[in-house]
């Protein structure tokens, strides 16, 4: 609790107490009034001041005018009449006790959100000029300068390591808990706690466009971006409070008015009375706080679990999503390529992935760095004599003395005396790249080569069906038969394949148009590399492993910290969770009060009922927002 | 010129009245407030000077919320 919250607390405490002992008092009159005075001044007063204030710069539907309107009233009728000021003091009370108590659940949970997304270092540690170590202010640290990180520490700027190997707990950035290792020359992201040994960074760049700030930035900035919800309590609210001011008025004077024409007896008071307890009604407070708490409840905790909203809108439509368009290669497949099997003819296969990883040596394609990854033992004192990439086909190598070939299947017709590739019968089925090894003349077998498919992304399309999810696509430049058989193997609905990257724009906007309902939404799933256009076209377009690339982050509208598919699922349940709050607290919200509004032009409720639908369902609306984060 | 503020505000439709106050200053081109993170993005006009202009941006947000806050 703050300062301010304390002595509000007080104030309540000491008008209660004041109000049950007058309770017991036996005073009559101007005296009683007076005494009842004190209690009501005390709870109130500010709540007067402001509505005064309001007056004087024209804002006439501050409830602290429409409370104060209220209570007064209250008290001129029981002045006029019963003499029980009880009421007018105790729906002061209890206003100023939802209202504390809203400030206090509002003010924690926003702290809870913000420092469970709260990444940002305190700051940094240079050398001073004898050589020492200091900490200064992340945002005073150059480009370009020195920084030490200790064990567990956070590393405050992005940079490149210069001396010393740790490993990085990187799960405040991505979610995910295993650790990575790294060493002099890798590159390391702020916000990523050191877990090992000490490490000396040199920051590539100033703390306010390191990978901290930015994610930060964005997700305080995305509660700006408003969703249909917001929106729509917005104007609701705006139209809201002058309506029931207005059934006020009106039910104080019509009623009375038909009565009299009527000439039916009947008390001004009992109607006075109800508009009053209109006027209790009008805030519509549990909304204005509610729906914004919910949405930034639920981006927090998509935040801590690695998934960057980047505006309320976007969490709202990701939960409206039925079609996913997936990117194939870097999306739900590793982008890299692997050594799937291999079929050696006469030789063992560690002898021909040796043999063909040697060829390789002093090459940089792909293809050569997996093979090389597969043989793991690169440097085996073996000598690897006038390699020579031939264009288009291979490589030539003389390896220990013998001339070794590795390449397509043209490059054999020249490296095999007879020009024949024996069938494989092992590998008909298989998708992917050959590379064919021949040894002084002789066929040695193959190596197959192919992307491969990440380990989660057949689990996350299964949890994005269960999500709901009506359709599932793939989007791919490769070839037919490869793209089929990834979609197969991942049970994708449909599969577009040959695309060059202009036409993944058209076929988003096809599926786009195919939607069934107006409200149903497609969403975009990339690796942001190649495909911002078709990411920005997109209802929703979701960038994975994209913490480095500017460019992604700007097009897309969410941001999965790592490349895990199956956040996207994640993504979409926290979506629907929010928003099922948010349909929940407006139902609510807007239920209790149109009940208790008939209600009390009935005359069944009282100035408590009232009280109840004004803060007590704000403080419900409050406690059920928060468990967006749970 | 842009910069960022932190602010004290009780509640949301207050923090609504604080921006449009905000952005009706003299000096400020676009003002967010933002009361989740309780942040004040003011975007000044060409050539002024920032402390000034936050001076009036306060004195503006006290006219229609008396108890708000500015730390600038």
């Amino acid at each position: 609790m703050n300062k301010k919250q304390k002595i509000n607390l007080l104030r309540i405490i000491l008008a209660a107490a004041l109000l049950l002992i007058l309770s017991c008092l036996r005073i009559n009159g101007v005296p009683r009034f007076c005494f009842y005075m004190i209690p009501y001044l005390i709870v109130g007063y500010d709540v007067l001041k402001k509505a005064v204030h309001g007056i004087v710069h024209r804002q006439p539907f501050d409830e602290c005018l429409l409370m104060s309107v209220a209570t007064i009233g209250a008290i001129a009728a029981a002045f006029a009449k019963s003499g029980d000021y009880t009421e007018a003091v105790a729906v002061m009370l209890f206003y100023q006790t939802g209202e504390l108590f809203q400030s206090y659940a509002v003010g924690k949970s926003r702290k809870n959100i913000t420092e469970l997304m709260d990444i940002s270092p305190e700051y940094a540690n240079i050398y001073d000029e004898n050589g020492g170590i200091v900490q200064v202010d992340p945002d005073d640290v150059e480009c370009g300068s020195l920084i030490v990180v200790r064990a567990g520490e956070k590393i405050p700027i992005d940079g490149i390591i210069k001396k010393g190997s740790s490993s990085l707990d990187t799960s405040s950035l991505t979610g995910e808990s295993l650790p990575r290792d790294v060493g002099a020359g890798d590159e390391v992201l702020s916000g990523c706690i050191n877990t090992g040994a000490v490490l000396e960074i040199e920051t590539t760049r100033e703390y306010s466009d390191s990978t901290v700030s930015r994610v930060m930035e964005l997700i305080e900035d995305a509660s700006s971006r408003k969703s249909k919800s917001e929106n729509f309590i917005a104007k609701f609210s705006r139209v809201y409070t002058p309506a029931v001011v207005y059934a006020a008025i009106a039910l104080a004077l019509l009623p009375p008015l038909v009565l009299t024409v009527m000439r039916i007896p009947f008390l001004w008071s009992t109607w006075i009375y109800r508009a009053l307890i209109f006027l209790v009604i009008s805030c519509p407070c549990a909304l204005v706080v509610s729906i914004p708490l919910s949405f930034f409840a639920g981006i927090g905790f998509a935040g801590k679990k690695g998934v960057l909203v980047k505006g309320s809108n976007y969490l709202e439509a990701l939960s409206e999503v039925k079609t996913v368009v997936f990117d194939k290669t870097g999306t739900l497949t590793k982008g890299v390529f692997e050594v799937v099997s291999v079929h050696p003819n006469d030789i063992s296969a560690d002898e021909l992935i040796h043999i063909a990883a040697h060829a390789e040596r002093y090459s940089n394609h792909p293809i050569a760095l997996s093979l090389k990854m597969a043989f793991g033992n690169e440097a085996d004192g073996c000598t690897v004599e006038n390699a020579e990439e031939i264009a288009g086909r291979g490589i030539k190598a003389v390896i220990e003395g013998r001339t070794v070939y590795a390449g397509n299947e043209s490059l054999m017709k020249e490296a095999v005396s007879d020009g024949i590739i024996p069938e494989c019968k092992s590998c008909h089925d298989h998708t992917g790249t050959i590379i064919h090894i021949a040894i002084d003349g002789v066929y040695a077998g193959h190596v197959l080569i192919s992307d491969v498919i990440k380990p989660h992304s057949a689990e996350a399309v299964q949890a994005l069906k269960k999500a709901g999810i009506r359709e599932t696509v793939i989007l791919t430049g490769d070839r037919k038969s490869t793209a089929e058989q990834v979609a197969a193997a991942l049970k994708i609905d449909r599969v577009f394949s040959d695309l060059l990257p202009g036409d993944k724009v058209s076929k988003i906007e096809e599926l786009i148009n195919e939607k069934q309902r107006e409200e149903d939404r497609v969403a975009f799933v990339g690796d942001g590399i190649n495909d911002a256009p078709v990411l920005s076209r997109a209802d929703v377009g979701i960038a994975m492993g994209a913490l480095g690339s500017d460019a992604a982050i700007e097009a897309a509208d969410i941001v999965l910290m790592d490349d895990d598919p199956l956040k996207i699922a994640t993504a979409i349940a926290i979506s629907k969770k929010t928003l099922r709050i948010v349909r929940q607290n407006i139902c609510f919200a807007i239920g209790v009060k149109i009940i208790c509004l008939i209600l009390g032009s009935l005359g069944f409720a009282n100035m408590w009922t009232a009280v109840f639908a004004d803060v007590g369902v704000m403080v419900l609306a409050v406690l059920n927002a928060i468990r967006c984060m749970l | 010129m842009k910069k960022s503020y932190k602010i004290e505000v009780d509640c949301a439709a207050c923090a609504q009245k604080m921006e449009d106050a905000a952005r009706a200053t003299e000096g400020v081109r676009n003002a967010d407030v933002n009361f989740m993170a309780l942040k004040m993005k003011v975007e000044f006009d060409e050539g002024a000077d920032p402390s000034e202009v936050m001076g009036r941006v306060e004195k503006n947000c006290r006219a229609v919320e008396d108890d708000c806050r500015i730390f600038y």
